[in-house]
């Protein structure tokens, strides 16, 4: 049985020192696909970066409950819905933070979130301390550094007291890039924190 | 069995592979080559088949969605037939595909196999190793437990520290403000198509390489490369001294990865599936994170590094070791390929070996995290509270009540972040330990605030009493000076002059 499908054949060569009608057409062709491929990538480019976004994007005012809640001398773990959100996100969305209400009106507000590597800080009412979990960074009542890698006091959140409830601006994940959005500069009532606040 | 005949005739005279197959199969290889020593690469190979055979199988069920994600894990643990141990398969084949595929680095680093000609090939291997651990951690993070959303975490901080687009990384990485629903679709596809793709078609070209440059011969101390030469000399060789590499190497290839398949199938039988932890819920704080098992030295890395060094080490240390890496068979690309004849070489491999082991062995007992359950959960030894005075007992609770054993142990129970306290008198004088009480230093948090006089009282006349029966408490050598002259005078006085510093005294000035 012969099944021969190929053939060997033999192509013309063209003289590379003419420009040839095909070769002009194959330039202009891939000049073309260039100018396809750039339309197309930008907006894949743009699809690509749309979690970028400003730093007012994300953030919003956050009603973290009423102040009963958080008894004066006592710092309490509050939770909120993330105000960036997908119907997916399961209990993702769900945020914890640590408040501090001194007295009267001043609170400190503290994000979850390590000032390491992001990992979520203990209370322990006892000994007044933060303590981490991953890499064992303590921190004081008020937030500052007490120890271990951290290399600044936890993160604060800005806070307001509206009709008898504390509303942070929360959004984004606290980390070191965004964390001079989350210091409260003079507005926690408490000298000691000097180096959380800046 | 003539219709078999004629459909292969059929076939090949359409796909026309025999030749290209023949020649890969059937090339020469040098006979020594056709060692256990090369199996390595081939069972990596075959380990990342597996890989992504059982990774399509888990993906007929698995949800990449962050409120489903952990409920379809636990499905598959639970109540999907063996669904449990194709996750076990897929995680210990994860597992055996990282450490196979460092060994083979390994190995072809200590044979010389990256000098010319086959540079590339090993840059290429250097990509593959890091899309490896790329899979390690990204399938780390589908498996959506606390461990993932905290490690995604760890990961976005780590991020946040570039300068300028540390903001932007961020949000690229978690696909938004927080690690949320967008931030598992990206890993599931990085995951799922991108890294496994580029690892795909990098294996292949890797393959190809080895195909066709051939295999690295046996390093002979004494035989050196050349580039003017190599090629004619490896082409001797292996005419001379060579055999086909099918069957003559094969085998070898064949019986190694068959155990490892085997050895995968048994640690997933034996030890089955990993996780998934805890929910990923972020409200949930009661929850000690800790990477994978490849990742644990990066882990006790992060613990270690002083503060100051830590973003430089963080965004200068990848670039540097990837980039000396890749620059290797550039710098070394001629010479000596025997181990015998390159002693920095083999000292490199040493240490970096010994340092990994180090950190991985630390990171699985965290020497240097607070044990967190530690003071409500261990008891002061009964033996260190006989015959101790009410105040010196009320010590005992402030020492368990306010934490301290979070990070001290006693009586073998506790943290290790500060050094054990069993004989802690033997070490400082009673001022020195309500110094260190109340300013903490050296690691310790400072205490002034957060105890009151009294219970500094207690706590250091507690402390003061832990230590062996046959040593004596430390004293202060001023003291002693005070203390001998009555000795030396024949007076019988030998009780301690006690500090003249009352902690309520000391703990104005350190309490700012």
């Amino acid at each position: 049985m012969t099944d021969t499908v190929h053939e060997e054949s033999k192509t013309p060569q063209d003289d590379r020192k003419e420009v040839s009608r095909r070769w002009l057409l194959l330039k202009a062709g891939a000049l073309f696909n260039a100018v396809v491929g750039i339309a197309i990538a930008t907006p894949v480019v743009r699809y690509l970066l749309d979690p970028v976004r400003r730093k007012s994007f994300y953030n919003s005012w956050i009603s973290l409950g009423p102040l009963n809640q958080f008894p004066a001398g006592e710092t309490r773990l509050a939770t909120y819905v993330n105000p960036y959100r997908q119907p997916w996100d399961g209990t993702t969305d769900d945020t914890a933070c640590w408040v501090r209400h001194i007295s009267g009106s001043s609170f400190q507000v503290f994000a979850i979130n390590c000032a390491h590597l992001g990992c979520p800080v203990r209370w322990f009412p006892q000994s007044e301390l933060f303590m981490c979990p991953c890499h064992g960074g303590v921190y004081y009542a008020d937030g500052e550094r007490a120890s271990g890698p951290p290399e600044r006091g936890l993160f604060q959140y800005q806070y307001k007291v509206v009709n008898d409830e504390l509303h942070i601006y929360a959004g984004q994940m606290p980390t070191l890039a965004n964390s001079a959005r989350l210091r409260v500069l003079n507005n926690t009532g408490n000298k000691g924190c000097s180096s959380c606040a800046g | 069995m003539r219709w078999v005949k004629q459909t292969y005739n059929w076939l090949e005279s359409r796909l026309q592979l025999e030749g290209p197959v023949k020649d890969a199969v059937l090339h020469p290889v040098p006979r020594n080559t056709a060692s256990w020593w090369y199996v390595f690469g081939s069972a990596a190979f075959t380990l990342l088949i597996l890989q992504i055979v059982t990774g399509i199988l888990l993906a007929l069920v698995y949800v990449p969605s962050a409120g489903e994600a952990w409920n379809s894990l636990n499905m598959l643990n639970h109540q999907l037939p063996l669904g449990w141990f194709l996750r076990a398969m897929h995680g210990w084949g994860s597992n055996f595909m990282v450490a196979i595929v460092l060994i083979h680095m390994a190995q072809v680093f200590m044979f010389g196999s990256y000098k010319y000609p086959r540079e590339l090939t090993w840059i290429l291997g250097v990509f593959l190793l890091l899309m490896t651990l790329g899979m390690a951690f990204t399938g780390q993070v589908l498996r959506f437990d606390q461990d993932s959303y905290w490690g995604l975490g760890i990961g976005a901080s780590i991020v946040s520290r570039v300068p300028f687009i540390g903001r932007s990384l961020v949000h690229l990485l978690l696909g938004g403000p927080i690690i949320a629903g967008a931030t598992l679709t990206r890993f599931f596809a990085l995951h799922v198509f991108i890294i496994p793709g580029a690892l795909l078609l990098f294996a292949c070209a890797h393959v190809w390489m080895v195909l066709k440059l051939g295999i690295n011969e046996w390093p002979m101390p004494g035989r050196a490369v050349r580039r003017s030469t190599y090629i004619a000399e490896y082409n001797k060789l292996t005419h001379e001294d060579g055999i086909p590499f099918f069957p003559g190497a094969f085998w070898k290839d064949l019986y190694f990865s068959g155990a490892i398949i085997a050895a995968v199938v048994v640690c997933a039988a034996v030890f089955g599936p990993y996780g998934p932890s805890g929910q990923p819920d972020p409200t949930i704080i009661r929850t000690v994170p800790k990477p994978d098992f490849f990742f644990l030295w990066i882990y006790a890395l992060l613990a270690y590094l002083p503060p100051s060094l830590e973003t430089p080490f963080l965004l200068i240390a990848p670039v540097l070791a990837i980039a000396g890496l890749v620059a290797l068979p550039f710098m070394a690309g001629e010479g000596e390929k025997s181990w015998h004849r390159r002693p920095i070489a083999v000292l490199t491999l040493v240490t970096v070996a010994v340092i990994w082991g180090v950190f991985t062995n630390l990171a699985t007992y965290t020497p240097w995290s607070p044990k967190m359950n530690a003071w409500s959960s261990d008891t002061v030894p009964e033996r260190y509270l006989h015959g101790l005075t009410p105040v010196e007992r009320r010590g005992a609770i402030v020492f368990q009540a306010m934490q301290c054993r979070n990070c001290h142990s006693i009586g073998g129970q506790g943290g290790e972040r500060g050094p054990a306290l069993d004989s802690v008198a033997t070490r400082l004088t009673e001022d020195q330990l309500i110094r260190q009480v109340i300013q903490g230093g050296g690691n310790m948090p400072a205490y002034g605030k957060n105890l009151s006089p009294s219970q500094v009282t207690a706590l250091v006349s507690f402390l003061d009493t832990l230590h062996p029966h046959n040593q004596p408490e430390a004293v202060d050598s001023a003291e002693r000076a005070v203390t001998t002259i009555p000795a030396e005078t024949g007076a019988k006085s030998s009780t301690k002059v006690k500090a003249s510093a009352s902690p309520q005294a000391s703990a104005a000035p350190a309490g700012n």
